[in-house]
């Protein structure tokens, strides 16, 4: 056919069609390679984005001590005024964003409590920790130890999970 | 099923049965290759009956290799993305690109290039809608004269030269995929990708030469015998030098027995005794190593030798098998913990299990008949033997 | 048209453009969007942990608080933190005996005796968010990468679920999450951290055991933490730039 390329002619067809695949290709990636691609290192610019994106569970302590600034005067002085309240409460963004729609539950002081100080051997040893059963002969841990400070006796009358805020 | 102490996000293994297929996959296709070219490069006259038989095998193979890839990605669909943003720190990105090269650059081309004589006859003669497939593998060019031709050899020599380490770089590179991986004392080591190639070379000439003997067979030909001898040979060869490696890695292993010796060291004796020992070393090394020896120290009768071919052969691809498998699932058995070891729950039915892992290995031949039927590597013989009668 | 009443449509328009604004604004804030924070560059922080092995109780806050504020799957066996328990018996460190009940999530129940000669702690771990991480070394895509404020993240939109970032982890921090089939692992709580919160496994814990820290704030207790303790990361011999810096750790530790 191409006799003036000296029978080479079909090695050059061949050549042509995977110039063409490789055009095609960078076509391709022109169209499919995400927006922002590449930004600040080898992904996509938008996961990052992506990645903070994601509703809040724990709404954190100073969200709590605008209603409730009755607990830290309470459980100051005492070994747990560094606990943060969600610690033991759960999480409660949606109760911080909406206190009266999303109720806070109050959790049972013998299953609570017991998480951490159940006597166990993989503890710190100047940890304060019982075993339980004896040490409680089967009563909750509040009807001697006020929650949020246990070093004092509970209040003479526990709110019965009712509203504990002040707002 | 745990025994000891895993992470908890290790107790299910990640890469499955399809991750153990797709190295056996791709060493078989650079085994078969190293073994065509031993033909065209090295000039080993007496391989020539096979030379077709194996580049076509090569990428039957090659065809297949993604696919149990596919079937074990959790989103298939994004897949393409390797080749549109590729990763080039990440190994696994950069095989995309050594896959696709081997596969547009060297077979599909080689392949092209020794038939297009054929493809160009076969286009104006074949009879029915095939004619239309020989028509476009012609790409318009029907010049077959003989300047064309000595052209044609020229650029498959060249391509072939370029071919060895592009097979090369093809197996070892699956090789480096696990050994580079430093989290893994199983996989970690410099020796991965050179056992890797060599088991590769290993399988895939055991292969070639079993197809050899089953579709001559089939065709009710004589098997060449000069032919099968010499690549008997080579797979004596290989072999040695595969069963070298191996050892010198167990050997180093279990001298230096560093921190995560002794873990490995009781998942071999255990959980993985009978993969291990049982069927890779013993079964599927030594076993062919002795019975390819005796071939070659006791002059024994072409039955004899041909019985001893096949069941070297079959052995020896168990046996590669299977060190795929110590591999791939071995690596993953043992927690990186050193202190615990839990089980592969292989299923059946299942995207990953069992069935579909047969089926992808059933394939590679069902595609290697279609080859075969479509692209002849014997249709000079037969044109000429009918031309005799 | 008036001039006057061009304007008055043109402020009308605009206040009810803005309501409709600070509507979808609102929203967005109980969503957790980043337009809550625009203030956050993240250049200006590089994030790690303090973890101090010496404080922990082993109550399991920290796994349960992550469970909830990252909806990690509970099964299968899925932890983006988990807390281990080490028994060392006398002056055999390399045999500890380690257990990790349900990742900690119910806490530990007790199974050793006081006196019996064996040391027993707990060790939280979590993702170490590496400086020089293997785990975006291997990743064909760009699917995980480290934040430019030190953070690895994964992109659920571009994972291809092959999981080799999973086997390149030498520390198991990475899970297949089977709803979206895609690669999972603690992110820091990246969208608290930048609107500054804690972690929701700092938020939780009831000793200050786990500390989130800032690198790059001269103000953080992090940098007096690291002068003052004899600290560790996992695996130093992988040199994977860990960022959690453990205090009290056994050489026991895996």
């Amino acid at each position: 056919m191409s006799h003036g390329l000296g029978h080479k002619g079909h090695l050059l067809r061949v050549a042509g069609l995977y110039a063409a695949g490789a055009a095609a290709f960078f076509v391709l990636k022109a169209f499919f390679v995400p927006a922002g691609f590449g930004a600040y290192g080898h992904y996509r610019a938008g996961a990052i984005d992506d990645s903070r994106t994601r509703p809040i569970a724990f709404a954190g302590r100073a969200a709590c001590v605008e209603c409730h600034s009755d607990v830290p005067q309470a459980a100051k002085g005492g070994p747990h005024q560094a606990i943060r309240c969600e610690a033991c409460h759960g999480p409660l963004a949606g109760h911080a964003a909406d206190p009266t729609e999303k109720n806070a539950v109050r959790p049972d002081p013998k299953v609570l409590c017991a998480r951490c100080h159940a006597a166990n051997v993989a503890r710190p040893a100047r940890f304060p920790q019982v075993d339980v059963a004896e040490h409680s002969g089967g009563e909750s841990c509040t009807t001697c130890h006020a929650a949020h400070n246990p070093k004092e006796p509970p209040a003479a009358a526990p709110p019965q999970g009712q509203r504990g805020g002040t707002k | 099923m745990i025994e000891g102490y895993v992470y908890p996000n290790e107790v299910e293994l990640q890469w499955s049965i399809l991750i153990v297929l797709y190295p056996y996959i791709t060493g078989l296709v650079a085994g078969a290759f190293i073994l065509a070219s031993l033909e065209r490069v090295f000039r080993v006259e007496s391989v020539k009956p096979t030379y077709r038989l194996a580049l076509l095998t090569a990428l039957a193979f090659l065809l297949v290799a993604p696919l149990p890839l596919q079937l074990h990605l959790g989103h298939p669909e994004r897949s393409l993305e390797m080749y549109l943003t590729p990763h080039t720190a990440s190994a696994m990105a950069m095989f995309g690109f050594v896959y696709l090269w081997y596969l547009m650059a060297v077979l599909v081309l080689e392949i092209w290039l020794d038939y297009r004589k054929d493809i160009v006859r076969l286009a104006q003669t074949a009879a029915g809608p095939i004619r239309h497939v020989y028509r476009l593998m012609t790409l318009g060019s029907y010049d077959v004269s003989a300047a064309a031709l000595r052209v044609d050899d020229r650029a498959g020599y060249v391509i072939t030269l370029v071919g060895i380490p592009s097979a090369f770089l093809l197996h070892g590179y699956v090789g480096f995929i696990f050994g580079s991986v430093k989290a893994n004392p199983w996989w970690s080591t410099p020796l991965m990708p050179i056992v890797f190639l060599f088991s590769a070379i290993v399988s895939g000439i055991a292969t070639v030469m079993l197809l050899y003997m089953a579709v001559t067979r089939l065709r009710g030909r004589p098997i060449d015998m000069r032919c099968v001898d010499t690549i008997a040979r080579y797979l004596f060869y290989a072999f040695i030098i595969d069963f070298s490696l191996e050892m010198l890695d167990l050997i180093h292993r279990i001298y230096e027995a560093d921190e995560s010796f002794h873990t490995l060291d009781f998942m071999v004796r255990t959980r993985l005794y009978f993969p291990h020992i049982v069927v890779q070393i013993v079964t599927g090394t030594l076993v062919p190593l002795v019975l390819l020896a005796l071939t070659q120290l006791v002059k024994l009768a072409e039955g004899a030798r041909r019985g001893t071919y096949a069941t070297a052969g079959v052995l020896t691809l168990i046996g590669i098998f299977a060190m795929r498998w110590n591999v791939v699932i071995g690596g993953q058995l043992f927690s990186k913990s050193f202190l615990g070891y839990t089980t592969y729950k292989m299923q059946f039915a299942t995207r990953e299990g069992l069935l579909p892992a047969i089926a992808l290995m059933i394939l590679p031949f069902v595609i290697l008949w279609v080859l075969v039927k479509l692209l002849p590597p014997w249709v000079d013989e037969t044109a000429a033997e009918r031309q005799a009668t | 048209m008036n001039p006057d009443r061009r304007d008055f449509l043109a402020r009308s328009g605009k206040l009810l453009f803005l309501t409709g604004a600070a509507q979808i604004a609102f929203e967005s804030v109980l969503r957790g969007e980043p337009e809550a924070a625009p203030n956050y560059r993240t250049t200006d922080h590089w994030w790690g942990m303090t973890i101090d092995v010496e404080k922990c109780i082993g109550c399991g806050n920290c796994v349960r608080a992550c469970k909830e504020e990252n909806d990690v799957p509970r099964e299968p066996s899925c932890f983006r933190t988990w807390v281990e328990r080490y028994h060392v018996p006398e002056g055999d460190i390399e045999r500890p005996q380690v257990d990790s009940p349900n990742g900690g999530y119910d806490g530990f129940p007790e199974r050793y005796r006081a006196g019996d000669g064996a040391k027993s702690f707990f060790v939280p771990k979590l993702c170490n968010h590496c400086a020089h991480s293997p785990c975006v070394q291997v990743c064909p895509v760009g699917a995980t990468f480290e934040s430019p404020d030190g953070v690895v993240l994964v992109d659920k939109k571009y994972c291809l679920g092959c999981r080799y970032c999973v086997q390149a982890c030498p520390y198991g921090c990475r899970f297949i999450d089977p709803r979206t089939e895609t690669v999972d692992k603690c992110s820091l709580c990246y969208h608290r951290i930048t609107k500054g919160l804690t972690t929701a496994c700092c938020e939780a814990c009831p000793t200050d055991a786990r500390v989130l820290g800032d690198l790059k704030n001269p103000k953080d207790p992090i940098h007096e933490f690291l002068r003052t303790h004899k600290v560790q990361v996992l695996k130093p011999q992988m040199a994977t730039g860990s960022k959690a810096y453990y205090n009290g750790l056994d050489g026991s530790v895996r």
